[in-house]
């Protein structure tokens, strides 16, 4: 097991390679640069930042020198906010995403498990319907209509929760519900539908009538017997699922004005801010992956039949 | 206390409400079982032998299922009439099963030990320490080597029979009064079958256990039983002892099993014997013999009537017409 770990944490590195090399050769392919203005810079200007930036070296240099930075930490530095290093602006915003993402995947699946059980322990009743019928709006409705909406209704006309701002002063707290409740719930949604499935799978398995046949009561045979086996999917799926919030947070952060990872996410990209994009890319690829690593060894703890050599 | 009745089974009947109708699977089964008695129960798959057996427990889903009448009576007491926490202490206590399949019977997510000292912990109040040593001795008594290793194994790391075997011992660890085994050896292979019989044999007349064996086995029925119901269409046709069953089978449906048997020792046309025609679908059945139109013997009155069931000597009933006299 131990020995799967490590193997596991080594295998994070070539797929973080791969990543960091496609996307800075796709970041050069883009037409413009970080310097191109509407109106042209004169020459000798345009070579002057050029080389400072070491831009006027040759691309394969660029980005053996890029990685070198990467090894010893240093993202270099921005192009577009001057005097900051990419390195500086990360850790400076990621706590926040970070922060707002887990707290969302936490309540998304404590409820959505919650939801999920509820509905199949009561299949086709109104507490059934009433748990999907939520599910479907939350999977249909975007986050960035679910916002605003939360917005008007909490803040400008209930005014018990203020529109924006992000942990500051005695209330901070308040400032969470809004975007969390916004963020969380489409995978709230999907988590309840993918709980509630699995769960009418497993209490019709045999083993659950094995149970049954024990005497065991009800609330034992779900706590014991059936939740270990229905929460496997839920497992796997919280992989992909963190993934998308922290991506998906994007969105949220603009809406609520969070400080956090998302804004540089697309104003990097616009600005051709190289180094920037190249940043934000490594960071979100490493929370993916590593995401995805401690979702396979949860599972492993979870299966007894997964062995993993 | 020989021959003492401990579960009897009075006019049971289950139905399931499908799309297409009602399904009569159970309609009106009796029989009696005494202490230590093996009980056979035979038919084709969908005679309602499983249902019958899942009422007593209790275990119907509900709905589409619905015990609809009868009474199931333990010791006298119709448990038909419990509430689910009262029929949760005879379940698994009192009444315990074994079922067909091994491999999906067993929580794939939990250790052997975990579902045994469970069930050992719930009925017999046992502290954990005691409770592990009573599970390892179970698991001892139904032959599974090393047990004190193995008991902390997870079920897929027994073989199918060793599984069935960790089924018998969870089933027999707090001494039931009847065990029901639904099909326990059907899905095992041919050379495990008989020792997983032979233990059941051994162990429900070690422990005094009353057996109720369901099958569609007639060699299993001849090697365990001492008394045979069959089933058909949701009914028992015929219930004998098995010697007399073998040898002089009364209904014309059992006559037909028991040529089906395909033997070693006789040489015949080389094309073997079935009985022609399919089981009824049970649901909308008409009030009549639900076995008349494959039946050889048919007469006018069985397309109209059900048969009475017919006492004979030698403790042997049959429903059929060709035994009553006034039809």
């Amino acid at each position: 097991m131990t020995k799967y770990i490590l193997k596991r944490f080594l295998g994070m590195i070539p797929t973080l390679l791969i990543i960091t090399t496609v996307a800075f050769i796709i970041m050069r392919i883009a037409p413009g640069g970080p310097f191109d203005r509407e109106r042209a810079i004169p020459p000798a200007v345009q070579a002057n930042i050029e080389a400072k930036y070491h831009l006027d070296e040759p691309l394969i240099k660029q980005y053996f020198r890029y990685l070198g930075g990467i090894i010893r930490g240093d993202f270099g530095p921005s192009y577009k906010y001057k005097d900051q290093t990419v390195t500086d602006l990360i850790s400076n915003s990621l706590p926040h995403s970070l922060l707002l993402g887990t707290l969302a995947l936490m309540a998304a699946t404590f409820f959505g498990v919650l939801a999920g059980i509820i509905a199949a322990l009561n299949q086709n009743t109104w507490l059934d319907y009433t748990a999907m019928s939520i599910a479907v709006f939350g999977v249909s409705v975007p986050a960035f209509v679910i916002g605003p909406v939360l917005m008007l209704i909490f803040a400008m006309k209930l005014k018990i929760l203020p529109t924006s701002g992000w942990i500051t002063g005695p209330d901070g707290w308040k400032t969470v519900l809004m975007p969390l409740i916004a963020l969380s719930m489409s995978y709230f949604a999907s988590i309840a539908r993918l709980s509630r499935s699995s769960v009418l799978e497993v209490i019709r398995s045999d083993y659950v009538r094995t149970a049954k046949a024990k005497g065991l009561s009800p609330t034992m045979i779900i706590l014991k017997h059936v939740l270990k086996g229905a929460m496997l999917p839920v497992v796997s799926y919280l992989g992909i699922a963190y993934s998308g919030i922290i991506t998906g947070s994007v969105v949220i952060e603009q809406i609520f004005r969070i400080p956090g990872l998302g804004r540089f996410f697309v104003q990097s990209s616009l600005n051709r801010d190289y180094t920037m994009i190249m940043g934000v890319i490594i960071v979100y690829s490493t929370v993916v992956i590593l995401m995805n690593f401690l979702v396979d060894i949860l599972y492993s703890f979870l299966d007894p039949r997964i062995s993993y050599q | 206390m020989e021959n003492k009745t401990i579960l009897e089974v009075k006019d049971l009947k289950t139905y399931f409400r499908t799309d297409a109708g009602i399904v009569k699977a159970v309609d009106g089964v009796s029989f009696r079982l005494d202490k230590g008695e093996t009980l056979g129960l035979v038919g084709e798959s969908g005679s309602g032998k499983s249902v019958t057996n899942m009422s007593i427990m209790k275990l119907i889903p509900m709905p589409p299922g619905k015990i609809v009448g009868g009474e199931v009576l333990l010791d006298g007491v119709d448990i038909l009439k419990l509430n689910e926490k009262e029929m949760s202490r005879i379940r698994g206590n009192r009444i315990s099963m074994i079922f067909q399949d091994p491999m999906t019977a067993l929580n794939p997510y939990l250790r052997i030990s975990t579902q045994l000292i469970e069930t050992i912990r719930l009925h017999q109040g046992l502290d954990k320490a005691e409770a592990r040593k009573k599970a390892i001795e179970m698991l001892k008594l139904v032959g599974i080597p090393a047990a004190e290793r193995r008991i902390d194994a997870y079920p897929h790391q027994f073989s199918g029979g060793m599984r069935q075997r960790v089924m018998i011992a969870i089933a027999l660890s707090c001494n039931p009064e009847i065990l029901i085994a639904d099909e326990p050896t059907t899905a095992l292979d041919v050379t495990i079958q008989a020792q997983i019989l032979d233990l059941i044999k051994d162990l429900s007349e070690k422990l005094e256990t009353a057996v109720i064996m369901i099958t569609h086995d007639l060699g299993v029925v001849a090697g365990m039983c001492d008394n045979v119901c069959v089933m058909y269409a949701g009914r028992i046709v015929e219930r004998a002892p098995v010697d007399d069953l073998f040898e002089s089978p009364k209904h014309p449906y059992t006559n037909g099993l028991i040529q089906s048997i395909p033997r070693l020792d006789e040489k015949g046309s080389g094309r073997l014997f079935s009985i022609d025609g399919q089981p009824p679908n049970v649901i909308d059945l008409p009030e009549c013999c639900p076995f008349h139109p494959r039946c050889e013997k048919a007469m006018d009155v069985c397309t109209r009537k059900y048969p009475p069931v017919v006492s004979l000597e030698g403790k042997r009933e049959v429903a059929c017409w060709l035994y009553e006299e006034n039809k």
